[in-house]
């Protein structure tokens, strides 16, 4: 069974109005446990649409998506799904614990345990020392450790991902793909992620997935067969730049076509 | 763990305040004596103040009355429309329904109300000036409290949704916390109206111990010091009230961006 599997899945805004729009149109993907998809395409191609089909956001309008083999909403409410956007979404009262322990408490764990496994997630994102802190203390790329940190702590199966590094600078955006990938490594989440960096891309997937705009489909799945594990030695790396080459073109084809 | 040399910073830096205060009496008293102005146009400081130790049993008497009014009505309104925002926020049938009626109240002079609030509840009833006060402060609380728990980012709502929250968890836990800084906002303007109600209710009539009889009693009698007394006291007993509000704020919500550096 697959982690995820989508078949002709679509998504229309307003139908039947003047202001309709087809986001997604038959998509057909499945992901095994334990990759790393990237989902990458010029903004407006619908890319974001589709993580909010697999993670019950909206409801598709035609098609199946299917998590672990259930339905989506099935899925949500078995929290299968730990989100992180492009904005960390912290909420600003609460203190960094308190932020990862958000989605534990909801799910009703007692309080020792909660602080246990926040602070043990904090370990994680290498953070614990700013548990203490408010968002607004903490720099953007920390802020989306921290959001990386309470999307982890219930441990979902598949950790969905828009964007999440959109707003860092250059230099933390890699040192945080690096993170990400310690991470994934050490947790073994299966991982959606959407982003237009094609860098980004090859650098953290497994498969890089190229979708076109209006209406978004699926034109191209790129293998990356880059050697694990990867570090900035990889960025380096001449297979690497093959491969980058390989999904501009993809994308190039993708917008001129 | 305020040391000396912060302590005197702050003050370094009330000065210019502090200054404008003391010069603004010096005038007053400056000019009330230079033109001779009558007690009855404009009393001096010095007088204003001096009333205050000859009448210091009356004067208290009636502004602990208005306060305690002014305090109840508060609450009592500030509560009602906590609750009324809250099932606003989680029903949408109650918001469609109520909000537009609330907003039209809420541009309407409710103070206008005064008046009638004696043949409602007796002249002598202190439920009237509560009853003027509470509605008085409702709407603005309500309205700024409804606004602000539904100004939640779609994102936050879509975080509670992924970890399958229930609309309940989601209202306590994001929108209720996040709309705190629009409710303390709303009450501080509501201190402020809850004094001008009690006052102006009582206006028209009621226990002779209030602030609002005592002013209009005094005044009729021709006693301007006495009266200007009360209206010192009153000025004073909504400032401390704003602050009050103020203080809550601080420990309530320490995480805002209008709190943070203050």
């Amino acid at each position: 069974m697959s982690a995820l599997s989508l078949r002709g899945v679509g998504k229309v805004f307003n139908p039947g109005s003047d202001q309709e729009v087809r986001a997604v149109h038959g998509v057909d993907l499945a992901v095994e446990r334990g990759e790393f998809i990237s989902v990458i395409g010029p903004s407006g191609c619908g890319k974001s649409t589709l993580l909010r089909l697999i993670g019950d956001l909206t409801p598709p309008s035609a098609g199946t998506v299917s998590v672990n083999g259930k339905t989506p909403s099935r899925a949500r409410l078995d929290r299968d799904y730990g989100m992180v956007f492009q904005s960390a979404t912290l909420l600003e009262w609460r203190r960094v614990q308190a932020n990862v322990e958000l989605p534990l408490e909801i799910m009703g764990m007692d309080a020792a345990e909660r602080s246990r496994q926040a602070a043990a997630m904090l370990e994680l994102v290498q953070l614990d020392r700013f548990a203490n802190h408010y968002p607004w203390q903490l720099s953007g790329g920390m802020q989306q450790r921290v959001a990386i940190a309470r999307a982890l702590a219930f441990n979902p199966s598949i950790l969905l991902m828009d964007e999440p590094f959109g707003a860092l600078d250059e230099m933390t955006r890699e040192r945080m793909q690096s993170e990400l990938l310690r991470i994934r490594a050490e947790t073994g989440t299966t991982v959606v992620f959407v982003t237009h960096s094609i860098p980004e891309a090859v650098f953290l997937s497994t498969r890089v997935v190229i979708m076109s705009p209006r209406p978004g489909t699926i034109t191209e799945v790129v293998d990356i067969d880059l050697p694990e594990p990867r570090s900035d030695a990889t960025r380096q790396d001449q297979r690497f730049f093959d491969l980058l080459t390989g999904v501009r073109e993809g994308l190039r084809a993708v917008e001129d076509p | 763990m305020i040391n000396r040399t912060e302590l005197l910073r702050k003050l370094y830096f009330r000065l210019p305040a502090i200054g404008i205060f003391i010069g603004g009496l010096i005038i007053w008293e400056g000019l009330v004596r230079a033109f001779d102005i009558k007690g009855f146009i404009l009393p001096a400081p010095t007088a204003i103040t001096a009333t205050f130790a000859t009448e210091t049993a009356d004067l208290l008497a009636a502004g602990a009355g208005t306060f305690s009014t002014a305090l109840a009505g508060l609450l009592l309104g500030g509560f009602l429309a906590v609750l009324t925002a809250l099932a606003a926020a989680r029903w949408r049938f109650v918001r469609d329904g109520a909000l537009p009626f609330a907003v039209a109240a809420n541009s309407t002079p409710i103070i206008v109300l005064a008046p009638i609030a004696n043949s409602w509840f007796g002249l002598r009833s202190p439920f009237g000036s509560i009853f003027v006060v509470a509605v008085l402060v409702f709407f603005p609380v309500m309205i700024n409290l409804v606004r602000g728990l539904l100004s939640v980012e779609a994102s936050g709502i879509e975080l509670m949704e992924s970890y399958a929250a229930g609309r309940l968890t989601t209202l306590w836990k994001l929108q209720l916390p996040n709309a705190t800084p629009y409710l303390f906002s709303a009450l501080k303007v509501a201190a402020a109206l809850s004094l001008i109600g009690a006052i102006v209710k009582e206006f028209f009539g009621g226990s002779q111990e209030r602030l609002g009889q005592y002013i209009t009693t005094k005044a009729g009698l021709l006693q301007f010091e006495e009266a200007w007394a009360a209206i010192v006291l009153a000025s004073l007993f909504g400032i401390a009230l704003y602050n009050i509000v103020v203080l809550i704020e601080r420990r309530v919500i320490p995480w805002h961006v209008s709190v943070r550096n203050a």
